[in-house]
C-alpha cells in the first residue's frame, strides 16, 4: 500500500475536477436560497415569535440567521476558490504551450485533425510560391512564420493567441473580488450617525454598537425635505461642513448631500440615509376637572408612559396654531394614546384653551392634556463607511467583465500552409465559434486562389 | 397619439406575430415565417416609439425620468428586450420557428402589463434618482431577455428530443432545427446573456456602493441575481464536462430562466428587501 502517494494525488485530482466545479456552483445556488427566505440578522425574540423554540434552535445551530457568514457557506466559497486555483494551475501550462510554442508545420497528423483543409494546385517552384503565399497571408490574415521541413515549406500564422487566457482572467477575477471583500472586512468599518440640524458629530456608532472617533467633525448646517404632490418624498438634503482642528476643511464647506450623492473625506464616506424629528414636548396631564396635575415630557419620536400605564406619543405639534385654526393662538399638539385596556384615543391639546381640552375629555373619558409647548428640529441620519477593499473589488469586476467578453466573443485563430512544388495546402482552426472561422477561412482561400493563379479556374 | 395607445397596438402586433409563427409551424410555408418575423419587427419599432413617447410624456408632466421605474414599465421593457434579442438571433441564424417559442414570452409580458398593471407615470423616489438606474436596469434586462430566448430554444430542444425518431417523419416537429443546432443556439443565447447579467450585477453593486456605501448586502434580490448567475456559470461549465451536454444542459437553461423570473418577479412578490419594488 502506498497511500502516502495516492491520497495527495487523489485530493489534487478531486480539486482539479470540473465535476466539483459544477457541484459547487449548483450547491451555492441552492443553499443561497435559504437566506432569502429566512430574514437575516434579526434579533432572537423576533425569530422565536414566528418559528417557535425547536426550529429556532435547529436554525441557529445551522447558522441560518446569518447564513452567508456561516462556516459551511464560507467553506463552500473556500472550496470554490481552491477548485478554481487547482484547475487553472493544472491547465495553464498546456494553454501557455499552445500560445507560445505552437506547432509550426502542417504535417499529416495535424492535417487529419483540422476541420478546414484545402489544396490548391498552382504552378511554380516551392521557394517562389512560399514568398508569394507568405505575403498574401500577411496581407489577408496575419504575418506568418516560415519553416522548412522535409523538402517543403510551412507557414504558420495566428491571430489573438492571448484570448485563450481570458477564461483564466475570469477565474482569477473571482479570487480578486474575494480578496477585496476580505480586505474590506479586515480594514474597513460600517457605522451610523445622526446629527441634529445645526449640530455636529465627531464620532459614529459602529454595527457592533461601539463608538468610533472620526478624527474630524461633521456639522449639519441645514436639513430639508421636499415632497411631490402625491405626498411621496422627492428629495432629502443635508448641508454638511467638515471641520478639522476647529477649522472648516477647504472644499468641504456647505456641501449638499442627498441620496445618491455622498460626501467623502479621508476615505470615510457619508451617505444620506434617513431623517427624523428631535425635540421634546411638555404637557400638563390632569383629571377632566383639572385635579392632580402632573407634568409629562414626550420626546418627538418616542412615547411617554402615564401612571395608569397608558402610552402617549406626539403625532404633530406646532408652537402657533393660528395658520391652521384661524382666530386661535398659542401652541397645539395632536396626540395618540393607547390605554392598557386596548383603547386608542386621538387627542388635540391646546395651550391657551383649557376649556376646549376639557370638552373633548368629558365626551371621550380620557385624561385632560394641556400642551405647554416644546422645541422641535430635524435630524439627519447618515450611513458612514470606510472600505479600503472597494478598489480591489472593482478591479476584479473589470477583469471579469472584460474577461467574459473576450472569452466568448474572441477566438485564437490559426492558419497553416504547406507549400510544395506546384501545390499549396491550407489548413486552419479556431478555439471558438468554428462556424465563424469557417467563413473567414473560405474567404482567405478564395483570396489566395484569386491572387495566386489569376484567371485559372480550379 | 399617446404612448398607451401605441403599447396596445404593439401588443396586438406581438399577438399576430405569434399566431403567424404558429401557422408557420403547422404549415411550413416559408413566407409565413418571414411574415412572423416582420410583424415582430413592426411591433418592436412601434414599442420603441411608445417607450420614447412615454419618456417624453414624463418630462411634460414635470417628473421626467427613463421609463424603467415601476413594475409596469419594467415588464414593458422586458418584452421589448425579448423581441430585440430574438430578432438579432433571427438576423444572424434565420431559424424562424424559434419565434413560435419566444414571442409568447413577449406577448405574455405586454398583455399582463396592459391589462393588469398600474400604468400611471410616477415620480421617482430619492433612491432611484441616479443615472445608475438606467445602466443597471438595461444591462440586467437584456441579460434576462437572452435567457428567455435560451429558455424558448431549450423547450424546443426538449420537445424535439422527447419525440425522438418520430420527429424525422414529418408534422410540426419536422420544421424544428436539428437538436444539435438547438443545443448550439441555446449556448449562443446564454453567451449573450451571461456577460450582460454579469455587467448588470456589477453595475448594481457599483450603484449600491455609490448610494449606500455597500456593494453587496445579501438582500434577497441581490442574492437571487447571484443564484441565477451561478446556474448559468454551471451551464457554461456543463458544456466542457462530459455527460452534461444536450438534454441536461437544456434543463439547466430552463431552470436558469425559472430562477431569472423568480429573481425578477418572485422576489418582489414573495420576499421583502430593498428592491420591492424599485429599490
Ligand atoms: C463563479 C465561478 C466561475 C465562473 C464565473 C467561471 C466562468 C467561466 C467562463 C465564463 C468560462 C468560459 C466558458 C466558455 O467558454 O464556454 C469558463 C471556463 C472554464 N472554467 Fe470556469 N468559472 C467559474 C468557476 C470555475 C471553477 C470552480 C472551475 C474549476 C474546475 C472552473 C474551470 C473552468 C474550465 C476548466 C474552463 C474551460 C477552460 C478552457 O476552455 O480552456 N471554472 N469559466
Amino acid at each position: 500500500m502506498n497511500n502516502e502517494r495516492t491520497l495527495p494525488q487523489a485530493t489534487w485530482d478531486f480539486f482539479c475536477s470540473l465535476k466539483l466545479a459544477m457541484a459547487l456552483l449548483l450547491s451555492l445556488a441552492i443553499t443561497s436560497i435559504i437566506g432569502t427566505v429566512i430574514p437575516q440578522g434579526n434579533l432572537a425574540p423576533q425569530y422565536l415569535e414566528s418559528i417557535g423554540q425547536t426550529k429556532f434552535r435547529l436554525y441557529q445551530a445551522l447558522g441560518f440567521f446569518d447564513m452567508y457568514h456561516s462556516w459551511w457557506f464560507v467553506l463552500l466559497l473556500v472550496a470554490l476558490s481552491v477548485n478554481l486555483f487547482a484547475c487553472s494551475f493544472k491547465r495553464l501550462p498546456q494553454i501557455w504551450k499552445v500560445m507560445t510554442n505552437p506547432t509550426l508545420t502542417l504535417d499529416e497528423g495535424l492535417k487529419k485533425s483540422l476541420g478546414n483543409l484545402t489544396t490548391l494546385k498552382v504552378s511554380g517552384s516551392a521557394e517562389a510560391l512560399t514568398e508569394r503565399v507568405a505575403a498574401l497571408v500577411a496581407a489577408h490574415f496575419a504575418t506568418p512564420r516560415t519553416t522548412e521541413k522535409d523538402g517543403s515549406f510551412h507557414l504558420y500564422a495566428e491571430k489573438t493567441p492571448w484570448c485563450r487566457l481570458a477564461v483564466y482572467a475570469v477565474h482569477v477575477s473571482i479570487l480578486v473580488i474575494f480578496a477585496g471583500a476580505i480586505v474590506g472586512s479586515l480594514f474597513g468599518f460600517k457605522g451610523y450617525v445622526t446629527i441634529p440640524e445645526g449640530g455636529s458629530a465627531s464620532s459614529i456608532v459602529l454595527r457592533n454598537d461601539t463608538t468610533r472617533d472620526l478624527g474630524f467633525s461633521v456639522n449639519c448646517e441645514k436639513f430639508s425635505v421636499s415632497f411631490y404632490d402625491t405626498g411621496a418624498p422627492k428629495e432629502f438634503k443635508s448641508i454638511l461642513t467638515v471641520t478639522e482642528n476647529g477649522r472648516p476643511v477647504a472644499g468641504l464647506e456647505k456641501v449638499p448631500v442627498i441620496v445618491n450623492s455622498p460626501l467623502t473625506y479621508k476615505g470615510i464616506t457619508f451617505y444620506q440615509s434617513s431623517y427624523g424629528k428631535v425635540g421634546q414636548h411638555n404637557f400638563l396631564v390632569s383629571t377632566p376637572e383639572g385635579g392632580n396635575p402632573v407634568q409629562v415630557t414626550i420626546p418627538s419620536e418616542g412615547a411617554a408612559r402615564l401612571p395608569d400605564g397608558s402610552e402617549v406619543h406626539v403625532l404633530e405639534a406646532t408652537q402657533d396654531v393660528g395658520p391652521f385654526l384661524p382666530g386661535k393662538t398659542g401652541p397645539a399638539a395632536q396626540l395618540e394614546m393607547h390605554t392598557p385596556t386596548g383603547k386608542t384615543f386621538r387627542i388635540v391639546a391646546f395651550g391657551n384653551y383649557p376649556e376646549l381640552n376639557r370638552e373633548a375629555v368629558l365626551r371621550e373619558g380620557h385624561p385632560a392634556f394641556r400642551y405647554l409647548g416644546g422645541t422641535e428640529g430635524m435630524y439627519t441620519g447618515l450611513q458612514v463607511n470606510r472600505d479600503p477593499g472597494v478598489a480591489i473589488v472593482w478591479l476584479g469586476c473589470l477583469l471579469m467583465v472584460v474577461g467574459v467578453y473576450v472569452a466568448f466573443f474572441m477566438s485564437h485563430r490559426r492558419v497553416w500552409v504547406q507549400v510544395k512544388d506546384g501545390e499549396v495546402v491550407l489548413g486552419g482552426n479556431a478555439n471558438k465559434n468554428p462556424a465563424g472561422f469557417e467563413l473567414a477561412f473560405d474567404r482567405l482561400v478564395q483570396q489566395l486562389k484569386g491572387e495566386l493563379a489569376p484567371g485559372e479556374e480550379k | 397619439m399617446t404612448s398607451s395607445l401605441l403599447f396596445n397596438v404593439t401588443t396586438i402586433a406581438y399577438l399576430v406575430s405569434m399566431l403567424v409563427f404558429f401557422a408557420f409551424l403547422a404549415s411550413r410555408v416559408e413566407k409565413l415565417g418571414t411574415l412572423g418575423s416582420l410583424t415582430a419587427l413592426a411591433g418592436l419599432v412601434l414599442q420603441t416609439g411608445a417607450i420614447g413617447l412615454r419618456w417624453r410624456e414624463s418630462y411634460q408632466m414635470g417628473v421626467g425620468h427613463a421609463p424603467l421605474s415601476n413594475l409596469y414599465e419594467s415588464v414593458v421593457f422586458f418584452s421589448w428586450t425579448i423581441v430585440l434579442i430574438y430578432l438579432l438571433l433571427d438576423l444572424r441564424y434565420r431559424y424562424r420557428v424559434i419565434g413560435a417559442f419566444v414571442m409568447p414570452f413577449a406577448l405574455l409580458g405586454m398583455t399582463w402589463a396592459q391589462l393588469a398593471l398600474q400604468s400611471g407615470i410616477e415620480p421617482l423616489v430619492p433612491a432611484l434618482q441616479s443615472n445608475w438606474l438606467l445602466y443597471h436596469v438595461v444591462t440586467c434586462f437584456l441579460g434576462y431577455a437572452a435567457f428567455a430566448v435560451a429558455c424558448g430554444i431549450s423547450i424546443m430542444y426538449l420537445v424535439r428530443d422527447a419525440a425522438g425518431e418520430a420527429a424525422a417523419g414529418g408534422g410540426v416537429l419536422a420544421s424544428f432545427p436539428p437538436v444539435k443546432v438547438l443545443d448550439d443556439l441555446n449556448y449562443r443565447a446564454i453567451m449573450v446573456g451571461f456577460p450582460l447579467l454579469t455587467l448588470g450585477i456589477v453595475t448594481g453593486a457599483a450603484w449600491a456602493n455609490y448610494a449606500w456605501g455597500t456593494y453587496w448586502s445579501w438582500d434577497p434580490k441581490e442574492t437571487w441575481s447571484l443564484i441565477v448567475w451561478f446556474v448559468y456559470a454551471a451551464f457554461l461549465h456543463a458544456r466542457i464536462t462530459r455527460g452534461w451536454v444536450g438534454r441536461r444542459a437544456a434543463w439547466l437553461s430552463v431552470v436558469g430562466f425559472a430562477a431569472t423570473i423568480f429573481c425578477y418577479l418572485g422576489v418582489n412578490l414573495f420576499l421583502s428587501g430593498l428592491h420591492s419594488y424599485g429599490r
